[in-house]
């Protein structure tokens, strides 16, 4: 005996059902024309397969299913079809749908059709699909297609088939009729569901206010060879709910958001079970269902086989209707069905009820009065939630609030307006709210799509453009070929100037250096391996580096040999690049020591030996820089001076790189912090050394001296310190508060602090009463401005977000938060403003600045191109696992496209500036051409390293030769902006010609 | 043909709120019957006079609030209120006296915070707890019942025209000192000396008057089984209440039986059971869910206990019932009902905290 569960909830509204259950089922007449829709059930519409004027016969397939969740839609008698387009349908909305329409010719001439002689022979998809070509829908309500749910593959374990018969609704009678007189079809039909799912019980679930049909059933049950019980549930609204049926017959409850398969349960309805019956064993499709006629506006009211298509008039006619009483039409039960807006509506597949009921039998509802919370509406609702508490939410449109309290758990089952004794339209709020949600998921999704495109769009424009560049390049690269052979020709005859010899030995330098570092990477990646043949390849490495060392010493004789005779200019400029490469050496090396210190991995001691000599060695170059630049007279001071400036600039960054690390040392308690120290000290001298030179060179520059200190990086100094005055201030305060012994110590430190922070203060305010005594417009440098305006943002967007969850979450520190947000903001503003003024004083005074900063606007593109990828990648990674925060690194990664296309669109800018001032371009010519190498260089190397890689079928291998691939198009790059420049290019320096050894 | 279209159900179950709100009427005759037998007709009087006054004030306020003034006293909240108020007043309460407690209960209440089933707080019991503090002498004049008047005769309570007079004031008061006397609570806790065993021998209202109030009590325990069988509310407010106070006055009175009242003095006198009843099961300022209901219950049980025992008030519903209402909006919000199909509850209002 199966025990019966309880679900929460419920209530007993008056059943109504003897009204109509006293007469048999009764055939309705064939009306003269038929509406067949072609929707009729969730899921796609059907697609017409016939046409006007085309005879149909009785059970022909009309429309076909189009898509997973549809199925057939037939003839429901002979006759013509005399339209196909939109008719009013059984829809709440009252809305018209397209439809078939049938004059029927009254013969009801059948197709020729025939069941399966032994269903059981044909395989479970095919049967299936034979179901989804019959037409059959669930004929509870829904109306889901029952191909779909009888679809579940192979693996798929169904423990128990539940037939609902329990018609819990009040006034249907419907399927307790075709119960009492039906019951072998609906048992046929439970042994074809049975034998596609094969379950371990099959229970059928009825309310005991049918006891005919129990009887019926239990007596269809005895003769079958199936594990069926009939389990009788005690009457109460909705326990024909699937999930209420569920859990009344299993105790099992039916995971929320989930479907009763997917705890191995698969709920038909009897009707169902009978028309897949028809189905199988006859042939016959769904064309005809019962459908109960009842109400006080009707004089018989019983159960008609109905006709799908049939409209309501007919029914209604033929049950004799007083249509002057007819108050409301409403197509299903009283709790869940929905009301017509006339009786022009055909029947469709899920229609099984029709009340036409007087003014008397369903009043209109009453005013609705204030909730009173009373709770009733708790008490009876068979989902278990707070229907008061969801209709606050629904009525203040707090959607979050109402789908934490799991609204979308809400059946609409109408229990809680049914007992409101406030007469609240509970569920139609409900309704509401869930169309309100489901269109905001629906805009957003949209919204999602959209920016998709846009994307999408965008990337294909990026394409398009960097193929036209491109193309571009390598036109102008053929011209530059044609103008070095010809400048060749003309060349050979002149004396070989100083320069060309230069020009050679410096390509041989470069050669031997290539070399010296493969020999050096060779080196380190047999130390690495532990390959025996280390002695070796240090002996290559040491042989490769004396050979480096003197093809530099040779140039640089060479080159100092040719200062005799050339300007000063070059020469400084050939040094300067040399400074800036063992500089960037210095600070590749920093990077792997600080990454391999970090990781604690060995061979610290050796790079921080490397480390050192390059320190050295840059410091050489800059030496032998400044040598250089103070030695030559002031040939064209202008450019000195910029120089000057530049150096100036590096040098305040350096040493803003050391106090910052020194600062992070001296936070941690790690690293040598004294060692930091005493380079803080050497940077601050260097800085004042090239602050001091810039200064004097500007001074005494012939050019009209325009005093232009940088205030930014002052100004900045000025702020950092005040912020370090604060934070320390605060910190001692903190101290103080607690009484620690330490706050003593500190407050001196605060005054210390501060004491600086005056000085910086002076520092700046002096310079700015110098800068504008001198009158001159200083050409601010805009990019600290810029940045300090950025960060400024950023802070403010961080701290506004923060400040935002706070509220939400209701802390009390919002309101702090809130103040320090419009503080930051407050700050921004003044960044802003700065910045804009700089802006706005350096295009009234300088339009040629930028022309110089080219190379650095185009490194700062390639580099947010290349964070825009990186972190793309990683988003897409992230989007692929599912990972929550995908969302949130989609959105980084759109800023940061952002700050890519305002990088790339400065770049473009200076460059339109820079081809107007070419003259400043062609000064650069040296410098390009280093940069040219150096990226052969480079091409060059990654080339040996990938194609070892390919010889060793490393995985690695393709990686590295599209990295080959990216530096040759950068040496492209870097030659044609030297060629451009008016530079000639050796013949044999392709970078297709890799040297190997 | 016009077919109305509405949005189902089409059907309501015929329950007012007004058919509510009178059936928590008609669950107050016992105890009021109760309290006229006992203690004459001073409570009848005060009913019908605090009604007349609700009555009147909803309909003022209606009419300032341009509301339709007859479609909402039909739902007879208003006199539902007064009529809980009059029961909890002193049978000679002066009727300035219930003027005041009405016009609070009414106006400030539940009119300024919205109107009906939007008062965070329990009309009545605003108003009693505003009553007590502020004249603390009319509200603890209570009525001796008439057991102790003259032990003699029968039935000897003011007659109704004398009380009609004590009420408007046409009576000097001293008149009326014999009817008067303390509480059975007040008797306990102005006791002395004694220990409760001695002072239910020795103090007249506990050693012979005591029956009156358990008589009270019964008769509002009938009432509120009553409306639970009418579903008017559920088992668990009440049941927390009751339950926790019987728990917690057990246990006080196991450890020290002569300084602690045993737990049926504590369930039988005052106001437990027309709290427990009529106030804790008030929908709209209690909690939401059943189970919120219940620690909204334990709550006041705990609360009536302590106040008696320790507070420096005679009764402690009113004020017991006022602090769980400030606590049901918190209560609410981690009381949520599992839903179906859920693993568990919900709590907080977003998220899963």
């Amino acid at each position: 005996m199966t025990r019966v569960h309880a679900f929460h909830g419920g209530v007993h509204p008056p059943e109504n059902k003897r009204q109509s259950n006293g007469a048999p089922i009764r055939p309705a007449p064939i009306p003269p024309r038929l509406v067949l829709p072609l929707s009729q059930h969730i899921g796609a519409p059907a697609e017409p397969l016939v046409k006007v004027g085309d005879r149909v016969l009785k059970g022909q397939v009309i429309a076909e299913p189009i898509g997973r969740v549809s199925v057939s839609l037939h003839a429901p008698t002979s006759g013509t079809v005399t339209l196909i387009g939109p008719q009013p349908v059984p829809h709440a909305s009252g809305m018209e749908a397209n439809c078939i329409v049938i004059e029927t010719d009254g013969q009801d001439e059948w197709i020729e059709h025939a069941g399966l002689e032994d269903y059981k022979s044909y395989t479970k998809s095919e049967l299936i699909n034979y179901i989804r070509n019959y037409g059959i829908a669930g004929m509870g309500g829904a109306g889901f297609p029952t191909d779909v749910k009888l679809h579940l593959g192979d693996d798929h374990i169904v423990n128990t088939l539940i037939i609902n018969a329990a018609e819990c609704e009040p006034y249907i009678t419907a399927d307790d009729l075709l119960i009492r007189e039906r019951s072998d079809e609906i048992l046929g039909g439970i042994e074809v569901i049975a034998h596609l799912l094969n379950p371990s019980h099959i229970l059928i679930g009825i309310e005991d206010n049918k006891p005919q049909a129990i009887r019926a059933l239990e007596d269809a049950v005895r003769g079958c060879h199936l594990n069926i019980d009939v389990v009788v549930v005690p009457t109460k609204y909705p326990s024909g709910g699937e999930k209420q049926l569920v859990k009344l017959l299993t105790g099992v409850e039916v995971p929320s958001g989930k479907i009763p398969a997917d705890v191995g349960i698969v709920c038909q309805n009897v009707g169902t079970a009978s028309a897949i019956y028809r189905a199988v064993h006859r042939g016959e499709p769904l064309i005809s269902r019962i459908v109960t006629i009842t109400g006080d506006a009707v004089d018989q009211r019983h159960n008609l086989d109905v006709l799908i298509g049939t409209q309501y008039s007919e029914l209604l006619e033929a049950s004799g209707v007083r249509r002057d009483d007819l108050y409301r039409l409403v197509m299903g039960g009283p709790m869940m069905g929905f009301t017509m807006k006339s009786d022009a509506v055909p029947v469709v597949k899920t229609t099984n009820c029709i009340i036409a009921a007087t003014e008397e039998e369903m009043p209109p509802a009453p005013p609705a009065l204030n909730c009173i919370r009373c709770g009733m509406c708790e008490q009876v609702c068979p989902a278990e939630l707070l229907p008061q508490q969801l209709h606050w939410f629904a009525k203040g449109k707090e959607y979050d609030k109402a789908k934490h309290h799991n609204l979308f758990d809400c059946i609409e089952c109408g229990a809680c307006s049914y007992v409101c004794p406030s007469n609240i339209p509970l569920v139609q709020y409900y309704r509401n709210a869930k169309a309100e949600i489901r269109q905001e998921e629906a805009e957003k999704q949209k919204a999602e799509y959209a920016r998709m495109r846009f994307e999408a769009r965008q990337a294909r424009l990026e394409q398009e453009k960097i193929e036209k560049e491109l193309r571009r390049k390598a036109r102008a690269e053929e011209a530059a070929k044609a103008q070095a052979s010809k400048k060749d020709s003309a060349g050979a005859a002149k004396p070989a100037a100083a320069g060309g010899d230069v020009k050679t030995l410096k390509t041989a330098a470069a050669v031997a250096r290539t070399k010296l570092k493969k020999a050096e990477k060779a080196f380190e990646q047999a130390k690495e391996s532990g390959a025996d043949n280390l002695a070796e390849l240090e002996a290559a490495f040491n042989t490769a580096k004396q050979k480096a060392d003197a093809a530099q010493q040779k140039l640089e004789q060479a080159e100092k040999g040719g200062t005799v005779a050339a300007a000063g200019a070059p020469d400084i400029k050939a040094l300067k690049t040399a400074a800036a490469v063992a500089r960037t050496k210095l600070k590749k090396a920093q990077s792997a020591l600080k990454a391999a210190e970090e990781k604690g991995q060995d061979g610290i001691e050796q790079l921080r030996d490397t480390v050192k000599e390059l320190e050295a060695k840059a410091d050489a170059a800059q030496k032998a820089f400044d040598d250089a630049q103070a030695a030559p007279a002031p040939t064209a001071p202008v450019v000195d001076i910029k120089q000057l400036k530049t150096a100036a600039a590096v040098a305040r960054t350096k040493l803003k790189q050391a106090e910052k690390a020194l600062e992070k040392a001296q936070d941690s308690g790690e690293g040598d912090i004294a060692e930091l120290e005493a380079k803080v000290k050497e940077l601050e001298a260097k800085v004042d050394t090239t602050r001091k030179a810039f200064e004097e060179a500007e001074q005494g520059g012939s050019t009209p001296a325009k005093p232009a200190i940088d205030l930014a990086p002052l100004k900045e100094d000025m702020d950092k310190a005040l912020a370090k005055v604060e934070k320390a201030d605060a910190a001692a305060k903190a101290a103080e508060e607690k009484g620690l012994p330490t706050a003593e110590k500190m407050r001196a430190g605060v005054d210390k602090l501060r004491g600086k922070y005056e000085e910086a203060k002076k520092a700046y305010e002096d310079a700015e009463v110098q800068n504008a005594a001198a009158g001159g417009k200083p050409a601010i440098d805009l990019a600290p401005l810029k940045e300090d305006m950025d960060k400024a943002l950023a802070k403010v967007e961080k701290a506004d977000a923060a400040a935002k969850a706070a509220e939400e979450k209701g802390l009390p520190t919002a309101e702090k938060m809130r103040a320090g947000v419009d503080k930051l903001r407050g700050k921004y503003e003044e960044a802003k403003k700065a910045y804009e003024d700089a802006q706005a004083q350096n295009n009234a005074a300088t339009p040629a600045v930028s022309a110089v900063n080219l190379d650095e606007l185009k490194a700062d593109m390639d580099a947010a191109l290349a964070k825009v990828e990186k972190a793309d990648a990683a988003a897409k990674n992230a989007e692929e696992k599912g990972l929550p925060t995908a969302d949130k690194m989609r959105a980084g990664v759109d800023k940061l496209r952002g700050k890519y296309e305002e990088a790339k669109k400065t770049y473009e800018d200076a460059k339109a500036q820079g081809g107007a001032a070419v003259a400043a371009v062609a000064a650069n010519l040296d410098e390009l051409k280093a940069d040219m190498e150096a990226a052969l260089g480079k091409v060059q190397k990654a080339d040996v390293a990938a194609k070892n890689a390919e010889e060793k079928g490393l995985p690695t291998a393709e990686k590295m030769r599209a990295g080959v691939e990216k530096l040759r198009g950068k040496y492209e790059e870097a030659k044609q902006a030297y060629v451009a420049a008016g530079g000639t290019v050796d013949a044999d320096a392709k970078p297709d010609t890799v040297i190997v050894d | 043909m016009a077919l109305i279209r509405s949005s189902s159900p089409h059907l309501h179950k015929m329950n007012q709120t007004g058919r509510v709100m009178r059936l928590v009427l008609l669950a107050t005759l016992p105890g009021l019957a109760a309290m006229t037998f006992f203690f004459g007709w001073g409570t009848l009087i005060n009913i019908i006079w605090a009604s007349l006054l609700a009555v009147g004030f909803e309909a003022a306020i209606m009419k300032l609030r341009n509301r339709p003034i007859r479609f909402y006293l039909s739902d007879y909240s208003a006199v539902v209120t007064a009529v809980l108020l009059a029961l909890a007043l002193p049978p000679f309460a002066a009727w300035w006296v219930t003027l005041v407690g009405v016009f609070v209960a009414i106006v400030i209440a539940k009119h300024l915070y919205g109107g009906l089933g939007q008062n965070p707080f329990n009309p009545a019991m605003v108003a009693y707890a505003l009553l007590l503090v502020s004249f603390p002498v009319e509200m603890t004049r209570w009525t001796e019942p008439f057991v102790l008047v003259s032990a003699d005769s029968g039935w000897s309570v003011l007659s109704f025209v004398d009380t009609l007079k004590v009420i408007f004031g046409g009576i000097d008061t001293s008149v009326i000192d014999s009817y008067t006397g303390a509480t059975p609570l007040d008797a306990l806790r102005h006791r002395g000396g004694l220990t409760t065993e001695e002072a239910w021998r020795q103090v007249p209202v506990l050693a012979d008057g005591i029956g009156a109030w358990h008589a009270v009590s019964a008769a509002y325990v009938m009432g509120g089984v009553f409306l639970l069988y009418k579903k008017i509310f559920t088992w668990h407010a009440p049941v927390s209440v009751l339950g926790s106070l019987a728990v917690l006055s057990t246990l006080f009175f196991i450890v020290e039986p002569d300084y602690f009242a045993d737990p049926f003095f504590h369930l039988t006198v005052g106001g437990t059971m027309l709290g427990a009843f009529f106030i804790a099961t008030d929908p709209v300022s209690s909690a939401t869910s059943n189970k919120g209901k219940i620690w909204f219950g334990l709550g006041i049980g705990t609360l009536i206990f302590v106040i008696r025992t320790w507070g420096g008030y005679p009764d402690a519903v009113a004020f017991a019932v006022l602090l769980m209402n400030l606590s049901a909006p918190f209560i609410d919000q981690y009381t949520q009902p599992r839903t179906y199909g859920h693993a568990k509850a919900k709590r907080g209002l977003k998220g899963d905290a």
